[in-house]
């Protein structure tokens, strides 16, 4: 025997209970130290986002041979490799030489949206710098709140396409670490210090990328019979693994690629000598 | 070993009212709700408090726990310095009947607007089938005990009352996720879900998550996957025109417009 599915009527909301809330007193009387966590948040942020900006916009000591800081991965401008510190480093000049400012201002709009729009970051800045809310049931202090139904956070929703475009810059980036197997005249077969920090940093926005929600969706999160589609769902399954570690994972990536960006820049700086294993 | 515990509750309702401290004998291995019990037998015995199982299954203790939402049954005293009060507050979202019990009602008229299961015509029950591998995700879901511990803590509708109306909150947004999923329902309710229970109010700061007592993973697998669906819908016009040259995996109707709607409400 069969029936008849019909499309169920849905009712409208009922009007709101007019009822007070108990007038507890104080913006939370949580007695934990739930600031520690913001707090921490924007120091860590704050100083990465000073680093970054400083050595986006310092356009010198960027490569030695065959180490390209990630910052300037790919250079996409002629300029690439006239600055000092940045002699001979690999390029595709696309922007040509009317680019005059530091390349780097291009390739980071990338990691900059994909790390923006993460749903990871977003919890992390929303919680720490806009206090919306600054830790669970302490009170916000916004009179007024639209979530991200509206511009700009309604742009958000683009996560997936910064996603694709990371995708591609870790290629670069994996192709970046591959090439540093070499030595400073450019001789395959060895490695040095500045090889392991590239390679670790490759590793680790791969695992960054990999285990970001949209990548969790586009692989098999859309589907709702996984049974019809073993191969997506194997994906799903091993995406899904890696996801509960996202946020972790996004903390160790961003202060890795700082880290790599500064070690090139102490090496091509001749601050420090590279420390070459063979 | 017991020990004096210093208990500081929430006494009153709708008109008014106060912590009041308490000090009560309690016992080691014992929880908030022991101590509200002892509270209530032996001193105030007109205290309000909504219990049911005493084991983490009912979802009628939720309270605030020195200001972290929180199952009293749950919620061990040892967790506490036994030289330093534990205040117990009822609810703050929901309206106060009196001391810990509060009116939760807007949850269960919210439930009523979800548009509920919807298997495809002519299957009738008992020939449902499925492949287990289907229905996973969705049954995590199925642990909600509906304590609203979660819509107690979401800062959208906590912190701005003017919301409620248009914000159905986490616990539906796991239902949500859970027919949107499941591989027998035929409805489409994702522009339902964005513009009448606002989905984009949310702005996944995961504290659904981390007050759930049942370790549902709110944000990670029901909410960011229906952002995400959203998205494939309504933000994203490459998956759009891709979708166009394949036929979806099941076709699924339009949820119904809620009765009283008018095309101006969407």
């Amino acid at each position: 025997m069969t029936t008849q599915s019909r499309v169920p009527s849905i009712p409208a909301p009922a009007a709101p209970r007019t009822g007070r809330r108990a007038p507890v007193r104080g913006r939370t009387l949580r007695t934990d130290r739930w600031w520690a966590q913001p707090a921490v948040t924007v120091a860590v942020l704050t100083s990465f986002v000073v680093y970054s900006t400083w050595a986006a916009f310092v356009d010198r000591d960027y490569f030695w041979e065959p180490y390209l800081s990630p910052f300037y991965s790919p250079c996409l401008a002629t300029r690439c490799g006239l600055v000092p510190g940045s002699q001979g480093a690999p390029h595709v000049g696309i922007f040509g030489s009317w680019w005059i400012i530091s390349p780097a201002i291009i390739i980071l709009i990338v990691p900059l949206g994909f790390r923006l729009t993460c749903y990871y970051y977003r919890k992390a800045y929303y919680r720490s710098f806009w206090l919306s809310p600054p830790a669970c049931a302490v009170a916000e202090p916004h009179r007024r709140y639209t979530g991200e139904t509206r511009f700009p956070l309604i742009l958000q929703n683009v996560h997936r396409y910064f996603f694709y475009l990371g995708f591609l810059l870790n290629i670069v980036l994996s192709y970046d670490a591959v090439i540093a197997f070499r030595d400073h005249q450019g001789r395959w077969g060895h490695a040095g210090l500045g090889t392991l920090v590239l390679v670790l940093n490759a590793l680790l926005l791969w695992a960054y990328t990999l285990s970001c929600h949209s990548c969790r969706g586009i692989v098999g999160g859309r589907l709702n019979h996984f049974s019809r589609h073993p191969v997506r769902y194997r994906l799903w399954t091993w995406v899904s693994r890696w996801n509960r570690y996202h946020g972790q994972i996004a903390w160790v990536s961003l202060v890795w690629v700082a880290l790599a960006d500064l070690y090139v820049r102490l090496v091509a700086a001749g601050w420090i000598t590279d420390v070459r294993f063979f | 070993m017991g020990y004096d515990l210093k208990l500081r509750v929430w006494r009153g309702d709708e008109n008014g009212g106060g912590l009041v401290d308490f000090t009560v004998p309690v016992e080691e291995g014992e929880v908030v709700l022991d101590a509200i019990h002892r509270l209530q037998a032996t001193q105030a015995h007109d205290l309000a408090v909504r219990w049911n199982c005493k084991a983490g299954k009912c979802g009628s203790c939720s309270a605030e726990i020195n200001g972290r939402p929180r199952l009293m049954c749950m919620t061990r005293l040892s967790l506490f310095d036994p030289a330093e009060p534990v205040t117990v507050t009822p609810l703050r979202t929901f309206p106060v009947i009196r001391d810990l019990v509060t009116d939760v009602s807007f949850n269960y008229e919210k439930a009523k607007t979800v548009p509920p299961f919807t298997p495809p015509e002519g299957l009738a029950l008992g020939e449902y089938r499925m492949a287990q591998v289907d229905v996973e995700r969705s049954q995590e879901f199925r642990k909600c005990i509906e304590c609203f511990l979660c819509q107690n803590v979401c800062h959208v509708i906590r912190d701005h009352e003017e919301n409620k109306q248009h914000f159905a909150g986490p616990r539906f947004f796991i239902r949500y996720a859970e027919l949107d999923m499941h591989p027998l329902d035929t409805l489409d309710r994702k522009r339902q879900l964005r513009d009448e229970h606002g989905l984009g109010l949310c702005n996944i700061t995961k504290c659904c998550t981390e007050v759930c007592p049942e370790g549902i993973k709110i944000t990670d697998n029901a909410i960011i996957p229906m952002k995400e669906r959203v998205v494939d819908t309504r933000y994203d016009p490459l998956t759009r025109f891709i979708r166009r040259f394949r036929s979806p995996e099941q076709p699924r109707r339009p949820a119904p417009e809620r009765q009283g709607q008018t095309a101006a409400d969407s």
